[in-house]
């Protein structure tokens, strides 16, 4: 199949301008005729949901939790970058594109990279309209610091909690609209699969997530912002609920996934401790602004770390290797998070980790706070290292912390094209969801830029394309396929309940995170990955067989809800892995070991693998078809990456 | 899967829903590692339920990292446990001691209905804040960032307040269950801002009518909501919302526009 990316022609700079005047519009008074659903009320969902409403639709928003503030990117904590060029340090749209079409290391599309630097100067805009508390300098004017894989500031914050002032920004825009009846809100309602007819989407089926009621809900729209799958790694910095199942679902009924191999593992996180650990907490990139990132020099002082003989500020300046800073000295401690994370792994590996485990590096503020003072320190991170103190029992004022990699963010996604829509007609995907503008490497602070990009300033406009292209009849909810879809989902259920073996759902999820970070972490091979497929098609067996599920539908059954997504994530696993085995080079956070520069770096190939990977689902247990869409460089002259 | 060494005896709330009567149930953790968090002890005593067929202890909870606001245990008769300024999900087993007894509850108040077990219905708190807590802007319509300058000391009170995370520790900790630092969090934080001017008298009016219809008890200047808030938010915020409520109440025009109600 020819995937059309949709992507207008022109200049960079006018695309998304002349896109905007070619796209149809509904007018006003037909705006109520029509039903949208939004699936996930994060910064995407829930400045999508906001915004349609206010633009006149009837939206019907739909979030697991038991309100739609706790969406997970309430815990984003870093920054959003935008290109105000506020600090008159050579910041602009064009610069801001450039860094994260570099970032992402040349696989993502210039055209939808180009509108996201466009729109990220309005993102600020409005947030602050909304009462978003961005910290401030003593002028009154808005602060900035600096982020990876860029030599601007330009990263807007709130101190340690950006991600939930934006959300409890877009938050009170979706509540002013639930007020007014233009949303109904549904919490505690987990979306369990799409409704087709004639191809396009036209509506969902839900669980009650109290009662267990299996509901459809009927639409002109469908609109997935429902974050990404990184917990098919067990262990991640997502919350505990963060799931791929709506946007798997979704897939199973022919939505393309896109390049699921590229997962994020950011470099700055609390190593684990033990078997018991349920996650993993991010210490933000922000903190690599006045961090320095050093492991010892020798691998004897590492064992004397290891063994507690030595504290950290007893290694002499000479004894330490500030290896970032050593080996890129540019960008130093700020290179993005793959080139990061790998050279942490790369110290960990050579024996010179640290920690009780030896599975950590470190991130030392005494530079900082002998310059700024330990109050200017705190002022700025003084919730990361309450975090880490609380977690570690270790005082980050007066002891570097220990940190490692861990999975983090997913550029892959549910494939989509210049207006968001799946291949599916009606069926939308936004934010982290999708796979469209980070390439094969999110820069930091971009997250939070893509997600309210999607939901404020892009959706408005090309939903209205859609809808006044199919027209505002009433979607009939008495057509069969959604009883049909009903059943199959009810079916699923009882599968699920007649689960009664010996293995608890968590064990297995463990069991396939171990097996995803060994094979398709920050390091890949041919050999590892078709080992790991093996693995994990046998644990997938092994599930359906002797996995326990308790309980019945019809009540709060938090085993029956892990177990859906953890058959979900099973199946990902599978796909993630054969998407890192077809793309045989390397490229931002996929690394395949035979395809490295003679420095280490990743290594692209860009004469086979300049294409978006796009997977179209054929049925259980068959192997997934690979559709490529190309990527075209018109503007930007690939080169191998560097930050030295 | 147990790592450490400490055993512990829960006494638990359970409760199947709303309308069936709750009672504690006691239970063992044992080999507890002091480096797990609360919410990891449970996830163990939880997983050994599993094995033996039992229904696991229902509790909520998501990001695990203090943020999110999900998780609402009443531990040892303190919202989110012993420590002040954190959340359960950040209370780590190294603050008790091996052999300890420890009663966990849900949240205790009428406007908080029980779900199951441990895990309470908030929804009261989201009805609040639909009631007023915005500002009224479209997306879009909007003028540059850098023309609304805010002094730095309003900005960064503003921020403190709207650092609360809607958990619901206050009200749990509040005799009267009274959920007025949480609503005064946001009357403040927008209060505070050029941004909330517009609609400052008419915000706090409606939020405060919509939160007495919730249910909620009053203040009466105790301070337990401030103590036990994870968030460290001020009592001060009360006072301002009052200030502001009362110079609605006497100099202002009722509610108007959207916070009046629909369409």
């Amino acid at each position: 199949m020819t995937l059309d990316a949709k992507i207008p022609k022109g200049p960079l700079a006018e695309k998304w301008s002349k896109h905007k005047f070619d796209l149809k519009l509904v007018n006003p008074a037909n705006k109520r005729k029509y039903d949208v659903i939004v699936v996930g009320t994060g910064l995407a969902g829930g400045a999508a949901a906001a915004s349609l409403a206010e633009l006149g639709y009837n939206v019907k928003a739909f979030c697991f939790q038991d309100s739609p503030r706790r969406a997970h990117s309430i815990a984003a904590q870093g920054g959003i970058n935008a290109a105000k060029n506020y600090q008159n340090d050579g910041d602009s749209v064009y610069r801001l594109f450039y860094d994260t079409i570099k970032g992402g290391d040349y696989r993502a599309r210039e055209g939808n990279v180009y509108r996201l630097a466009e729109v990220s100067v309005n993102i600020i805009d409005q947030c602050v309209a909304q009462g978003v508390p961005f910290a401030r300098e003593y002028g009154g004017l808005l602060d900035n610091r600096s982020f990876g894989g860029s030599q601007v500031s330009r990263t807007f914050y709130a101190r340690g909690q950006t991600g939930q002032q934006l959300l409890l920004g877009a938050y009170s825009a979706l509540n002013r609209q639930i007020h007014l009846g233009k949303v109904k809100m549904y919490t505690r309602t987990e979306m369990l699969d799409v409704v087709t007819i004639e191809g396009h989407a036209k509506g969902i089926v839900t669980r009650n997530l109290i009662n267990g009621a299996i509901e459809t809900h009927s639409g002109h729209a469908v609109l997935l912002a429902t974050g990404g799958y990184g917990n098919v790694f067990y262990l991640s910095t997502n919350a505990m609920g963060s799931n791929v199942t709506a946007a798997w679902r979704a897939h199973k009924r022919g939505a393309f996934f896109a390049n699921p191999c590229y997962t994020q593992i950011h470099p700055t996180c609390i190593p684990v401790t033990g078997d018991h650990q349920s996650k993993l907490t991010l210490m933000s990139e922000s903190l690599r602004n006045d961090g320095r990132v050093w492991a010892p020099k020798t691998k004897e002082i590492a064992e004397k770390l290891r063994k507690k003989e030595i504290t950290a500020a007893q290694v002499k300046e000479d004894d330490r290797d500030y290896f970032l800073e050593r080996k890129y000295p540019s960008f130093g401690n700020l290179v993005p998070r793959d080139v990061a994370s790998r050279n942490a792994k790369e110290m960990v590996d050579d024996g010179r980790g640290v920690g009780g485990s030896g599975i950590a590096v470190f991130l030392d503020f005494a530079d900082a706070i002998n310059r700024l003072g330990k109050d200017a320190v705190a002022a700025k991170y003084g919730n990361l290292f309450d975090m880490y103190y609380q977690i570690t029992d270790e005082d980050p004022y007066s002891q570097p912390m220990r940190i490692y990699p861990a999975v983090h963010y997913t550029m892959g996604g549910l494939w989509v094209d210049y207006n968001l829509s799946t291949n599916v007609p009606g069926l939308y995907a936004l934010g982290e969801c999708n796979f469209s503008d980070h390439g094969a490497n999110r820069l930091g602070a971009s997250a939070l830029m893509q997600g309210l990009a999607d939901g404020y300033f892009v959706i408005p406009y090309t939903l209205g394309d859609y809808l006044a292209t199919i027209g505002p009849k009433p979607v009939d909810v008495k057509h069969p396929a959604f009883e049909k879809t009903k059943q199959d989902v009810l079916a699923y259920i009882n599968k699920l309940l007649a689960l009664k073996g010996t293995k608890t759902v968590d064990e297995y999820h463990r069991e396939l995170g171990l097996i995803m970070w060994e094979y398709c972490g920050m390091a890949r091979t041919e050999a590892g990955l078709t080992k790991a497929k093996g693995l994990i098609s046998a644990l997938r067996a092994d599930f359906w067989k002797n996995a326990i599920v308790l309980g019945d539908n019809e009540e709060v059954n938090s085993s029956l809800e892990k177990a859906g997504r953890v058959a979900d994530f099973l199946e990902l696993g599978e796909l993630m892995v054969d998407d890192a085995l077809a793309r045989r080079e390397s490229c931002g956070g996929h690394f395949r070991l035979e395809s490295q520069t003679p420095e280490g770096e990743a290594l692209r190939d860009d004469e086979h693998f300049a294409y978006v990977a796009a997977w179209e689902y054929k049925g259980d247990n068959q192997p997934e078809v690979l559709n490529k869409e190309v990527l075209d460089f018109e503007f930007v002259h690939l080169t191998q990456r560097s930050y030295k | 899967m147990s790592t450490g060494n400490m055993n512990l005896t829960l006494k638990v709330w359970r409760q199947k829903n709303a309308n069936i009567k709750g009672a504690f149930v006691t239970y063992k953790a044992e080999g507890i590692s002091p480096d797990m968090s609360f919410l990891e002890m449970l996830d163990v005593v939880n997983e050994s339920l599993i094995h033996k067929g039992e229904e696991p202890i229902h509790f909520d909870h998501d990001c695990r990292e203090g943020i999110c606001g999900m998780c609402s245990l009443y531990i040892n008769g303190h919202p989110h446990g012993p420590k002040n300024a954190i959340t359960t999900c950040q209370l780590h087993m190294r603050t008790f001691h091996d052999g300890e007894i420890i009663v966990i509850e849900p949240w205790r108040a009428a406007a908080f209905p029980v779900v199951k077990d441990l895990a309470v219905d908030r929804s009261a708190f989201d009805r609040i804040q639909q009631a007023g807590g915005f500002v009224s802007v479209n997306t879009g319509v909007t003028v540059d960032a850098n023309e609304i300058p805010i002094p730095k000391v309003i900005a960064d009170e503003a921020f403190n307040s709207a650092t609360c995370i809607g958990c619901g520790a206050c009200v749990a900790a509040c005799k009267n269950a009274s959920a007025m630092l949480f609503v005064s969090a946001k009357v403040t934080q927008l209060g505070m801002l050029p941004q909330g001017q517009p609609e400052r008298y008419s915000r706090v009016q409606a939020m405060v009518a919509q939160m007495d219809a919730e249910g909620f008890g009053n203040c009466t200047n105790t301070g337990a909501c401030e103590a036990e808030c994870p968030k460290e938010i001020k009592m001060t915020n009360i006072s301002r919302m009052n200030n502001d409520y009362f110079s609605a109440k006497l100099f202002r025009e009722e509610a108007t526009h959207d916070h009046a109600g629909g369409e």
